[in-house]
């Protein structure tokens, strides 16, 4: 689990790290969008060129996101296989058999190429330049509107916070588990299908029973520290919008109106 | 206002209505305002019940609680909980926060103070438990007795009148526990405050005031730690150690020397050794 990079925060003081978090994810649903508007060679250039310029502005090593481009490189390869194998219109380049390759078959391939890579990269930056808890914050700040919809918006934050939290706390005791159930002759990861799942149960129902327990501690130390439920609140954590998001939010709409023109 | 911060009248209590034995039989005392008060007793003895219907997370079948004159009930039970900080035994179950400073300003968000002051009281805290440093750091990158202090300045934050310790030192390793008890102690001559702890732990015996000793629910006695330390090996009973004057005293009778049944300090079992010692 350590090799996976998404989702991995990297300390950093750029000026991408110090934008609001909810900027960032507003950019990023903005930019899936715009991507798909890239369908020829000067939008992609284009969106390209952006990316790298965020990339730059970000100061993280560029390995990183190729590390985040790693795990996903089969998918991708795997879709631009069947995209040059199976697009069978156009110019034609190559004939064996039933094997056909096409210019337009390449050209498709280079564009589905271009939309992982594009959508990775950026989505890489957000959660590298962006903590998780300030994620959180984003969600439950942009899920606000939804409040007269009679959307919990105060309990989804408290929820993903508190879930956030709690991730290295149960990822701790899962390994404990493993361990106290090793040391009793469990057999982890052995045999077939059917065993291997069967071994997990002695790990599920310890960790469910002490989540059980860590819910029902949290709660009454919740209580006893005067926790109402949302309303009367203040909030320590207080996300600050500057000239600097909303230039951001500008760039990237200004971005998409261009590739809007552009796209074929 | 009286003498009494908290005065507990008649209460009884039971978890399950077909439990024959309640957990709490018909218990009354009181506590005096800024008085440390230690409850021991057995596990199962009633202590952590009787804390937590102090702060109303329980309600007593009968009998009457009242905190600064006020009689507990559903109406005040808000009000009397901000008055009233807990920190509990487990510091993983009770960080609220996804780091240090979050967590200790919890409980001003919910009391639903301004920023500005609620940054000034964090800081305040944090320096108090010497944490200052930390407060940008996630609970998973903290120490047991780190995140306890946490847990502590979070109650501090409050400014509460009575601060409750449940079994809040346990899980921590001697030196963390030493530290942590030092640590209340400054923060209770700086504000004044009540304490009342929950312990086995004989160092936070000995500091406090006086020692209410629960036993099958009900209180078995009420003394100072000197009294209560002089019954001997019957501390064993309580869910205490010996303390280790009486432990020498004992070693020190077998080969001959001669001590009445008074429990000593370190320091007086050192001048009556030296008396003794010089006579011979």
């Amino acid at each position: 689990m350590n090799n996976l990079i998404l989702g991995r925060y990297i300390p950093g003081d750029s000026l991408v790290h110090r934008l609001d978090p909810r900027s960032k994810l507003l950019s990023m649903l903005i930019f899936i969008i715009v991507v798909f508007w890239a369908n020829n060679v000067l939008t992609n250039l284009l969106m390209l060129v952006f990316t790298m310029i965020l990339v730059f502005l970000s100061h993280v090593k560029i390995s990183f996101f190729l590390k985040g481009l790693r795990p996903m490189i089969g998918l991708i390869l795997f879709t631009t296989l069947f995209q040059v194998l199976f697009t069978q219109n156009g110019h034609v380049l190559f004939h064996l058999w039933i094997i056909k390759i096409t210019d337009s078959g390449i050209g498709q391939a280079a564009l589905i190429f271009m939309r992982f890579v594009l959508i990775i990269i950026f989505s890489t930056l957000l959660t590298l330049t962006t903590t998780p808890l300030s994620l959180a914050d984003a969600v439950e700040s942009l899920l606000k509107p939804l409040e007269p919809l009679k959307v919990p918006v105060h309990e989804i934050g408290l929820m993903l916070s508190l879930s956030l939290r709690f991730v290295p706390t149960l990822m701790d005791d899962t390994t404990r588990i493993m361990n106290a159930q090793r040391a009793r002759g469990v057999d982890f990861g052995e045999g077939n299908l059917i065993r291997k799942i069967k071994s997990i149960i002695p790990i599920l129902i310890p960790l469910f029973a002490s989540s059980f327990k860590r819910a029902d501690a949290l709660a009454t130390a919740m209580e006893a520290r005067g926790y109402q439920g949302g309303a009367g609140r203040s909030k320590y954590r207080l996300l600050k919008w500057t000239y600097k998001d909303s230039l951001a939010i500008v760039g990237i709409c200004l971005l998409g109106f261009i590739l809007f023109l552009l796209k074929k | 206002m009286t003498d009494k911060i908290i005065e507990l009248k008649n209460v009884t209590f039971r978890y399950d209505e077909n439990q024959e034995k309640p957990t709490l039989n018909n218990i009354s005392f009181h506590v005096k305002h800024r008085e440390w008060l230690s409850i021991i007793g057995h596990n199962g003895s009633g202590k952590s019940t009787t804390v937590r219907l102090i702060d109303g997370l329980l309600e007593a079948e009968s009998g009457q609680i009242l905190i600064e004159g006020h009689k507990l009930s559903e109406d005040n039970v808000w009000d009397i909980r901000h008055r009233i900080s807990m920190v509990f035994q487990n510091p993983d179950n009770q960080f609220v926060g996804a780091t240090v400073e979050d967590d200790v300003a919890f409980g001003l968000e919910n009391k639903g103070i301004p920023l500005k002051e609620m940054r000034e009281h964090v800081a305040e805290a944090l320096n108090l438990v010497g944490m200052s440093d930390f407060k940008t750091r996630e609970p998973a990158r903290l120490s047991g007795g780190q995140k306890q202090r946490v847990a502590i300045a979070g109650a501090v934050a409050m400014h509460p009148n009575i601060i409750i310790l449940d079994e809040a030192t346990s899980m921590l390793d001697p030196e963390g526990r030493l530290e942590l008890i030092g640590t209340i102690q400054k923060i209770r001559e700086q504000y004044g405050m009540t304490v009342i702890s929950i312990t086995h732990d004989l160092d936070e015996v000995t500091l406090s005031d006086r020692v209410l000793v629960m036993k099958n629910g009900q209180i078995e006695s009420s003394s100072s730690p000197r009294e209560l330390f002089s019954r001997g090996d019957e501390l064993l009973d309580l869910g205490l150690d010996i303390p280790f004057t009486s432990t020498i005293i004992k070693a020190l009778r077998k080969i001959g020397f001669t001590f009445d049944n008074r429990y000593l300090l370190e320091k007086e079992l050192e001048d009556k050794l030296w008396a003794l010692i010089s006579k011979k």
